[in-house]
């Protein structure tokens, strides 16, 4: 059975949770969307259909204080950093984002599992929304998401000016309990019908992904073509760090003066210094480093974990990436058998 | 005039004297475009159109020293700028690049058609100065001079500072006063501009796109990732050292920076990084007579060229500098 609530009486709901429950929503700040918590004064973005940065920083914080030590004579005091205790709710998020998070849960909650990462998806309540209008540069239909009916704790639909509900967990049925019953769920299924339509149209929407396997790893690896693929890469980290699945981090002391805070910070395979070892880089040049990141996601990943892609297709490195290179490119080129 | 270089370049490419040529490729989309590096068989796969935005000159810096042979590059006025610069500051053999500079009317940024409510774009074609979009929602319109790159508003000319040949026409396209927005900010208080920048600077994800696309910050190992200089971060404490990261950049490349524009192009948090080196650049126009970095090539910038006309470091309190 699903709710529904007047789109204008949203605020009044994020007042109400906010009481208890942290909001966290896309908000606009200096003309930009990204995931931020809600306040009054809050420009809330539900139009805005990728956010710059991804939702995944709900869970795994750019940057996190994980231990603070302090030194008084020979005696070494530790502080670990607490674990998140209070509730929260992201909402707005889209099915691509939703499924990232399941993709972080399989690294950071496998053993050893990742307090601090734990104890966020255990207080977090995940509400979806379907998307409306997807752009040029989604193809999340490769991977099995549907963005006319996302995951999540509840997923959320805005037609006309209702927005409906359904819970699909335990959480999601606490967080839609007080919303009214929905008098007439027709309208969502239109809205459905609509959508997968235009999903039908998305340009990417229905790659060959074919010899992208733990099968093929050393005829992906050796393709020769990488180095013409990465031969525009700038090295900076824009598409690992808007990217919702990219889950690599560094970890670094900070000496405040008075103690060290050890804090860890996203990291990426873009960055000459990643994974720097005291012989050196085994990744001497841009083309190993931009080879990297697409083995991890189409290659790595899937092998070890039953043929799950590394991407969830929210196409933000096709929009931001500043030479226009990107995930396409690389399936296009080394994909489809070229081999067999 | 797509087609126009591609047959010059097969002429030039035909013989053997240079390596290649360094141009734009057509990416995935209607509208991506990718520096690449082209020989005779590749010429089919570059472009060149209103969406070639990208500055290639600090593409010189690798390509050009790692082949013996010449190597051909296409610079569009703007672009000029930049190889000068870069060729004053030994980071470029001049004798090693053959430039041909490339006409250029202003480049289109996709961003500005998606920031003007046009989704799902999947082609678009000029008639004038009318972009006629196709997308996944019907057919849509918008006009040209309203979808430039910022930088071409900021349009230094059309002329090609070290071109050894030019093909196709250019127009300037500057909009009016380029000190215009540098001007508003200085019309704020302290707290407000303080405001502005905290706003902006905030949203930075240190994906360090500003810098490695900067044809001023040709460094071969930035201080900032060099694990032995003690300042190495990848990521900032709080939003004060994501100012400080960019207003010490800033500052590196005083008198350097040619207004490229492209710290602000790459930029995917949308912050107008330009107006810090613009600012910047008013200062030394102010301070030292006006002055354009990349005009030429061995020309020396106002703050290592010293002369006893130079303003005394003084003049910061008679222009009301920390107020």
């Amino acid at each position: 059975m699903m709710k529904q609530l007047p789109l204008d009486r949203l605020p009044e709901l994020f007042r109400k949770i906010s009481e208890k429950k942290t909001v966290i929503a896309p908000i606009q700040s200096a003309g930009q969307v990204n995931f931020g918590v809600w306040t009054e004064d809050s420009i809330l973005r539900l139009d805005a259909l990728k956010t710059v940065k991804s939702a995944k920083g709900a869970f795994f914080p750019q940057v996190e204080d994980i231990v603070r030590f302090r030194m008084e004579g020979k005696k070494i005091d530790i502080h670990p950093a607490d674990v998140l205790t209070e509730e929260f709710v992201i909402f707005g998020v889209r099915g691509c984002d939703a499924r990232s998070f399941e993709l972080l849960d399989r690294v950071f909650l496998s053993d050893p599992v990742d307090p601090f990462y734990a104890a966020r998806r255990q207080h977090g309540t995940v509400v979806t929304l379907a998307c409306n209008e997807p752009e040029e540069t989604c193809f999340c239909t490769n991977f099995g998401i549907d963005a006319a009916d996302p995951a999540g704790d509840v997923t959320c639909w805005i037609a006309g000016d209702v927005i409906y509900f359904r819970a699909n967990t335990e959480k999601g049925i606490a967080f839609t309990a007080d919303l009214e019953s929905a008098e007439n769920e027709s309208p969502v299924e239109e809205l459905k019908k609509n959508i997968t339509e235009i999903l039908k149209k998305l340009p990417f929407g229905a790659l060959n992904l074919t010899g992208f396997d733990g099968d093929h790893l050393m005829e992906r690896f050796n393709d020769p073509r990488w180095s013409e693929l990465a031969r525009g890469c700038l090295g900076c980290g824009t598409c690992t760090f808007v990217c919702p699945t990219c889950q690599c981090y560094d970890v670094r002391d900070f000496d405040t003066g008075s103690d060290i805070q050890r804090y860890r910070c996203w990291d990426s395979c873009m960055f000459s210094d990643f994974t720097l070892m005291a012989h050196g880089t085994n990744r001497p040049t841009q083309t190993e480093r931009f080879r990297q990141r697409f083995m991890h996601k189409l290659v790595y990943f899937p092998s070890n974990n039953e043929g799950l892609y590394s991407c969830v297709g929210c196409g933000r490195c096709l929009e931001k990436c500043p030479q226009s290179i990107h995930i396409i490119n690389v399936i296009k080129a080394l994909g489809v058998n070229k081999d067999a | 005039m797509q087609e126009m270089i591609i047959n010059r370049l097969r002429e030039l490419l035909a013989d053997g004297e240079y390596a290649g040529v360094i141009g734009w490729a057509q990416g995935e989309t209607p509208f991506d475009r990718t520096p690449n590096l082209f020989n005779a068989e590749g010429l089919d796969q570059l472009r060149y159109d209103s969406f070639c935005g990208s500055n290639l000159s600090k593409y010189l810096v690798q390509q050009a020293s790692k082949t013996e042979k010449k190597i051909i590059a296409l610079l569009k006025p703007c672009d000029c700028y930049s190889f000068n610069q870069l060729c004053t500051e030994h980071r470029i053999d001049r004798n090693k690049v053959y430039v041909i500079g490339v006409g250029c009317k202003g480049k289109i940024d996709v961003e500005k058609i998606r920031k003007a409510g046009i989704k799902g774009i999947t082609g678009i074609t000029e008639d004038g100065d009318l972009l006629k979009i196709e997308t996944m929602y019907g057919e849509k319109e918008i006009s040209r001079k309203d979808v430039l790159l910022e930088k071409c508003l900021a349009c230094k000319g059309k002329e090609h500072k070290c071109a050894d040949e030019v093909l196709g026409e250019s127009e300037e396209t500057c909009s009016g006063d380029k000190y215009a927005a540098v001007r508003r900010l200085e019309a704020m208080t302290a707290e407000e501009r303080f405001e502005f920048w905290r706003g902006e600077l905030s949203k930075c994800i240190r994906c360090n796109a500003c810098r490695n696309v900067c044809p001023a910050c040709s460094c071969i190992k930035c201080v900032f990732d060099n694990p032995n200089s003690g300042v190495q971060n990848k990521a900032a404490a709080d939003d004060f050292e994501e100012s400080l990261f960019h207003i010490i950049r800033a500052y590196h490349v005083a008198g350097r920076c040619t207004d490229c524009g492209e710290c602000s192009r790459v930029c995917p948090q949308g912050i107008p990084l330009h107006l810090l080196n613009r600012r910047i650049i008013q200062d030394v126009n102010e301070l030292y007579g006006d002055y354009q970095a990349g005009e030429s090539i061995g020309q020396r910038h106002p703050l290592t060229d010293f002369t006893l006309e130079d303003e005394e470091p003084s003049v910061i309190d008679t222009r009301g500098g920390g107020k």
